[in-house]
């Protein structure tokens, strides 16, 4: 029997203009182009695209892949469960939660001895809606650098929901509208409002409906949730009001009471950001790992070398360098378009009221 | 310290000039001596510190952290005292957090040796929020969105007074303006406004809008030539002991004489004029590029006297003596205008002459021909008309209705996007600077691109995020912050570039620089090599250039 040689990191897992591809078992890992076999790490459109051949991926990013893009989403799909492996051809692939939204996962590839970690989008803060980031040891470590900058440090996300419901008590007659991305981040909020002990109603946006529903279905607990209707939108003085960032400064917000407008997420820790967008209450919370957390995570897993696929991969590649891993910037193209991972996402980004 | 940087924090982000105003104004009426005053100094720009500067502030920064992770920062956000902030390794609860004004007494007194430790031990006290109001003070530029015309107005709010009673006294006040406050509290006498030559908040005009045509009588009107120079304001005066204070003001209240004696010199009655900054050599308006020589400069030498003589147009008076001549009708100070400068005499000031005209479709005419309609030789430095009601005061601010300025249309070139940094200030961490260029045909007799300019406005903020997108996913090359953008014939972006004047220059590879340029619109239709070439530019220059 021919001894059977170890694997160079790249003959694993290969970076390409439509994604990571593994070519010992033909499949790409969140590929941003259809492809015959596809992994997804979560449901976020930038990582979950429709018309795949088939798609392996956790049952929850499954159903959002269907509410999002329709049963058709995929020709054939398969749900794997936290910690389960999956063998194709002589490659193992274990799902592992990446504390990211609900049903998010690193995907641990590893064959003949070596194994790769890709991490998708993460974050190690406590999220009541999900389960929490398992740090995997691995050779390679594939991570994202959305806030990949020293000066992206986030701040702990009960105080700056404290921030908002300070707001709401000192502005009893305004509504306060808070953009959140529809898919994570407005029903982490919501349950941040909720471990606050705030106990009103919650009201939505009509593009935030479909997903908070599945949370809840999840058994998620949000409280009261409603959906604000067009004429509903003059009662909503003292009122706290979630909708996708798009709409804060679109028309629809304009329609309640002297609204003061609040953003959810990492890139409010720039002023210029928070300004650029008309946002007088800034809350710096994040579905990203902040700059420590990077560093910690990178620590944690003991890796020697590390992949960038998108966000400040030049910074975080630095630091690599400086603390004696080998750090990569693949630059791939096409992540980072929904949600905090695009500084600023547009209307069209954002699913239709 | 943390309730002035509360009151920046809040500001910043306060979009209403009314919300800013309540802002600043409850700070004022609920914050003691001198704190209160120490604040608005510091929004008014009355804060200087001679050896606190935005380098002490790099070089603390370059003890503490990674000089590449730094420069990526900083690159990001855009603003040096938020990078800082953010920045800094926290040692919380290290020292006692700092007041205001023991801050600012700190910043005035300590010397250069003692002072990088002194700012060091703040920074490490106090919180991101506090670090970066203390960092806004040491750099000089606090860019929340609120000009010292806004603060005054606050201040002068406390008690119930127009700003302009303020800005009346503020010339003989010093922070933390104690005395301003006894008085608008109603416990002191009207400060004595020892300053005989104030700075009088300068009176703005409105763009025409095709509308407007039809509701307005030509006959109501005055019309004067629009100048490309710098709008400036000359006054003088005299102390009761009979020295003689002559000024040159920016329209935003700036003192600029001491790059100017040639003006201050030649200013030898009282009084205030309204008028523009230009460069005259032998009779003829110079081009903006020769005004630019003489602006930011500490020294003025002889030969810089020499060759780019200043001088300037007037078109208003605001004061004659002692005398306010602001109530006055726009005819009335005209006609004080003329005589002013008729006792003035000397080369140095002229009058900015009317232009006649019947109708408005006669002014039209005249606009598109400014040589032909009496701006004869000076027809370059023509940018449009300015139209002023003939019954007009002359009122501080942007008042609706009385001025209205008629600008000449902007030239129009197609270009392709070459190079993109990202931005500063409003529009920073997005690639928002863009340089472009225009089709040549290239030493091998191939066709190349070559730059002819840089623009960093035009485009609204949608449009900036999809630029912005472009520039990031169509990245070819990057040199340090800045990324070269694809721009072959079939592949690349094309803006249309709206400028107003163009002029040889040989800093540029293309020989040429634009005035104004700005992104007129986006040509996402168009193939880059359809964009425009260099000799549709050069047929654009003034004769002789």
């Amino acid at each position: 029997m021919i001894a059977r040689q170890r694997l160079k990191p790249r003959d694993l897992l290969i970076p390409t203009p439509l994604g990571l591809h593994c070519p010992l078992a033909d499949v790409y890992i969140d590929p941003l182009r259809p492809v015959p076999r596809a992994l997804v790490t979560h449901g976020h459109s930038d990582h979950a695209r429709a018309g795949h051949g088939a798609v392996l991926a956790t049952a929850e990013t499954l159903d959002i892949m269907a509410l999002r893009y329709g049963e058709g989403f995929t020709e054939s799909r398969q749900a794997i469960a936290p910690g389960e492996t999956v063998r194709i051809g002589e490659v193992a692939f274990r799902f592992v939660p990446a504390g990211h939204v609900l049903g998010s996962a690193q995907i641990v590839v590893e064959a003949r001895g070596l194994r790769i970690v890709v991490s998708g989008d993460y974050k190690r803060e406590p999220d009541p809606t999900c389960a929490p980031f398992e740090p995997v040891a691995c050779d390679v470590f594939v991570t994202e650098a959305t806030f990949g900058l020293p000066v992206f440090r986030h701040p702990p996300a009960a105080a700056e929901v404290a921030k908002l419901i300070d707001s709401v008590r000192l502005f009893p007659e305004r509504s306060h509208i808070v953009g959140a991305y529809s898919l994570g981040k407005a029903q982490r909020v919501m349950a941040l409002i909720r471990q606050a002990g705030y106990e009103r109603p919650l009201y939505i946006h009509g593009a935030v409906e479909k997903i908070t529903d599945y949370y809840l279905a999840q058994g998620i607990p949000l409280g009261e949730v409603r959906k604000v209707t067009a004429t509903e939108r003059k009662a909503m003085a003292g009122e706290i009001v979630i909708c996708p960032p798009s709409a804060v400064q679109d028309l629809w917000s304009r329609r309640f009471p002297d609204p003061v407008t609040a953003f959810a997420s990492g890139w409010m820790r720039v002023r210029a950001r928070a300004r650029q967008r008309g946002v007088e209450l800034p809350l710096v919370i994040s579905d990203h790992a902040g700059w420590d957390d990077l560093q910690a995570t990178i620590r944690e897993v003991g890796a020697g070398e590390i992949w960038i696929t998108h966000g400040e991969a030049d910074a975080l590649a630095h630091w690599c360098g400086t603390v004696g891993l080998k750090g990569m910037a693949l630059h791939l193209v096409g992540y980072g378009d929904e949600g905090e991972a695009e500084p600023a996402e547009t209307p069209s980004g954002e699913d239709a009221p | 310290m943390n309730r002035f940087a509360w009151l920046l924090d809040r500001l910043s982000y306060e979009p209403r000039r009314n919300g800013k105003l309540a802002l600043i104004a409850d700070y004022l009426r609920s914050t003691p001596d001198p704190d209160r005053g120490y604040a608005l100094a510091a929004m008014t720009g009355g804060l200087v510190f001679r050896n606190a500067k935005a380098g002490l502030v790099r070089s603390l920064v370059a003890e503490r952290v990674d000089p590449v992770l730094f420069s990526l920062s900083y690159d990001y956000v855009g603003d040096l005292s938020e990078t800082v902030a953010l920045m800094w390794p926290a040692r919380h609860g290290a020292n006692a957090v700092p007041s205001l004004p023991e801050v600012v007494e700190g910043l005035r007194e300590a010397g250069r040796t003692e002072l990088p430790g002194l700012v060091a031990a703040w920074l490490d006290a106090l919180d991101e929020t506090g670090r970066w109001a203390l960092l806004k003070l040491i750099t000089g530029s606090l860019r929340i969105g609120v000009s010292a015309r806004l603060a005054k107005t606050a201040a002068a709010s406390l008690g119930g007074l127009p700003a302009d009673e303020v800005e009346q006294v503020w010339h003989g006040l010093e922070p933390p303006y104690r005395s301003l406050f006894a008085w608008l509290e109603g416990h002191g006498p009207r400060p004595e406004a020892d300053d005989p030559a104030p700075f009088r908040p300068v009176m703005l005009s409105h763009a025409i809008e095709d509308g407007d045509f039809e509701r307005l009588e030509p006959s109501a009107f005055a019309a004067e030539w629009k100048w490309d120079g710098i709008r400036v304001q000359a006054v003088a005066g005299t102390h009761a002991d009979g020295r003689r204070v002559v000024r040159l003001y920016t329209r935003t209240g700036e003192e600029i004489g001491h790059a100017f004696p040639d003006l201050t010199e030649a200013m030898t009655l009282d009084g205030a004029l309204d008028g523009e900054l230009l460069v005259m050599r032998e009779g003829a308006v110079q081009s903006f590029n020769a005004l630019q020589q003489r602006l930011n400069r500490k020294q003025v030498t002889a030969r810089m006297l020499k060759e780019h003589p200043a001088h300037i147009r007037a078109y208003d008076i605001l004061a004659d003596g002692e005398e306010d001549l602001r109530a006055l009708s726009y005819d009335e100070r005209r006609r004080r205008l003329e005589q002013f400068l008729s006792r003035l005499g000397g080369e140095r000031f002229d009058i900015s002459p009317q232009i006649p005209f019947a109708d408005w479709g006669a002014l039209a005419a005249a606009r598109a021909d400014p040589a032909a309609a009496g701006a004869g030789a000076d027809a370059e430095a023509v940018e449009g008309c300015m139209l002023k009601r003939r019954d007009g005061p002359y009122l501080p601010g942007r008042p609706k209705g009385w001025w209205y300025k008629w600008k000449r249309d902007a030239r129009l070139v197609d270009c392709v996007l070459m190079y993109a940094q990202r931005g500063h200030g409003k529009r920073s961490s997005f690639y928002s600077d863009y340089t472009f260029g225009v089709w040549r045909v290239g030493e091998e007799g191939a066709d190349e691109l070559v730059p002819v300019g840089k623009a960093y406005f035009g485009f609204t903020d949608e449009e900036l995020v999809e630029i912005d997108r472009f520039v990031r996913r169509n990245t070819v090359n990057r040199f340090g912050p800045v990324r070269e953008v694809t721009h072959l014939a079939q592949e690349g972006l094309v803006f249309e570039v709206a400028f107003e004047g163009l002029q040889r220059s040989t800093r540029h590879k293309s020989g040429l620089a634009m005035r104004f340029p700005r992104i007129s619109r986006i040509r996402w239709d168009k193939p880059p090599g359809e964009a425009d070439r260099i000799e549709a530019l050069e047929a654009l220059l003034p004769a002789g250039a």
